[in-house]
């Protein structure tokens, strides 16, 4: 069994036209940011991307939008990004947004072989429009779908050659469901070890849904809001 | 004279208990976190996935790896977890989050609340809000009473889509704290020098001013 693939070019070379992807982070926490130049570079088209943002202009997921390869979003939130304004009111991207708990749970149900489930979150708004709706003992439930994808492209801070990863700090946020959801899992890491250098104990997910992993390189981890204390 | 924003999050500060989870939402929500009375624990949960959230950090401690919903670096506490989105809304949607504060552009003597689209206007999406408001037992919306043209925000009925519905049950603004309970803003407390008949005024949804008046706000 061999699991490592030498860089994200290589992790990602079967991603054809019209894929629907993963893609961890929150905010430009967490992103899969040797990926997402791979993405660019080979220049797939039609992709739907399952991201809970899209990035800022110039970095993340906006990379993607500004060389048109994104068909469509699915998302909680989208603001901070000019082109994906533009490109959403010309038509020429959907945009599917869905509660932030909701998508995270869609896409773990997805991973843990649930089709479907109710949550409260959204009854009476325009989020339950078209959907089942069942009372539980007195209270009302919209019905949401699992999320499935034909691949899901994580992040994580330490990985060994199994695929078992460990996440840092917030920058954990999607990646462990997504790397559940996706049909191929590819996982890039910031420092792949040996297997055994890891404790089994602190593992965040299992090498089990980890199908492709590499070494990443060259990080930015760009801050969206840096906001510090100064001192006194 | 009207509270400013420091003001609401300083009244707010007020409803916090000793052992409280608290999420506080972007904006005004924000600053309560500035009040927590000196002594008392109060846990931080930040929907993206962190719960005993700290002050942010200085500067040589900043790390990318470490941020709120707001997408702001900070700290952790001692005693901080980490888990991922989806752990993060089960304590949301599960109800073991004891409050949640969180802004409104408008929100009804019923209960409902909007807070994340203007027709017409580009919507950013919803984030976390309307999991927050689904299954929170306790929720204060702060936010102005009125909006910028000077139009109340506490109305019979939303006229923005919703975020949630029945689902507010305490209102603090610059001008008082209101309860809603039987189709109705109730007034709790007036800001500091704010007369009934001003909040009488700004209030576009039904108002119940108890017979024997009501207090100030003491901050």
């Amino acid at each position: 069994m061999n699991k490592i693939y030498k860089n994200a070019a290589e992790a990602i070379f079967d991603i054809q036209d019209d894929s629907i992807l993963m893609l961890g982070g929150f905010g430009l926490c967490g992103i899969p940011e040797n990926c997402i130049s791979a993405l660019v570079q080979k220049g797939v088209k039609g992709l739907t991307c399952i991201s809970n943002n899209a990035g800022v202009d110039d970095f993340g997921i906006g990379l993607m939008l500004k060389t048109r390869q994104v068909k469509k979003m699915i998302s909680s939130y989208v603001g901070e990004n000019a082109e994906f304004e533009r490109q959403l009111l010309s038509g020429e991207l959907e945009v599917e947004l869905t509660p932030q708990g909701t998508l995270a749970e869609r896409i773990r149900a997805a991973g843990a072989g649930i089709p479907a489930f109710f949550t409260p979150t959204g009854y009476g708004t325009e989020i339950a429009n078209g959907k089942e709706i069942r009372d539980f003992d007195g209270r009302m439930y919209v019905m949401e779908k699992a999320l499935h994808a034909d691949f899901a492209i994580v992040k994580a801070w330490k990985g060994d050659k199994h695929g078992n990863l460990i996440f840092k700090g917030t920058a954990r946020n999607f990646n462990p469901m997504m790397a559940q959801a996706g049909k191929i899992t590819i996982a890039e890491v910031e420092e792949l070890v040996e297997p055994g250098e890891l404790d089994p104990n602190n593992i965040h997910v299992p090498g089990i849904y980890v199908q492709r992993i590499f070494q990443g390189a060259d990080y930015e981890k760009r801050i969206e809001q840096r906001t510090f204390l100064k001192k006194i | 004279m009207a509270l400013d924003k420091f003001g609401i999050a300083k009244r707010i500060a007020q409803e916090l208990k000793d052992g409280y989870y608290v999420n506080l939402g972007i904006g005004i929500p924000t600053l309560v976190a500035n009040y927590i009375p000196e002594g008392m624990d109060v846990f931080l949960q930040s929907e993206n996935g962190l719960l005993g959230m700290g002050p942010f950090p200085v500067e040589e401690d900043i790390d990318a790896d470490l941020i709120n919903a707001g997408k702001q670096t900070v700290t952790m506490l001692p005693g901080a977890s980490l888990f991922s989105s989806a752990e993060s809304f089960e304590m949301i949607r599960g109800g073991h989050v004891d409050l949640t504060v969180l802004g409104a552009m408008e929100v009804s003597q019923n209960g409902d609340i909007a807070n994340w689209k203007i027709p017409g206007k580009m919507v950013k999406g919803m984030g976390g809000a309307m999991d927050l408001v689904a299954s929170a037992k306790n929720i204060i919306v702060a936010m102005m009473h009125t909006d910028k043209a000077g139009n109340s925000k506490l109305l019979n009925q939303c006229t923005l889509p919703l975020t949630g519905t029945s689902c507010i049950k305490r209102v603090i603004t610059d001008l008082g704290f209101f309860e809603i309970k039987e189709n109705a803003f109730h007034l709790l407390e007036r800001a500091p020098g704010v007369s009934e008949d001003e909040i009488k005024s700004k209030t576009l949804g039904k108002l119940i001013i108890p017979a024997g008046g009501t207090r100030e706000m003491i901050l």
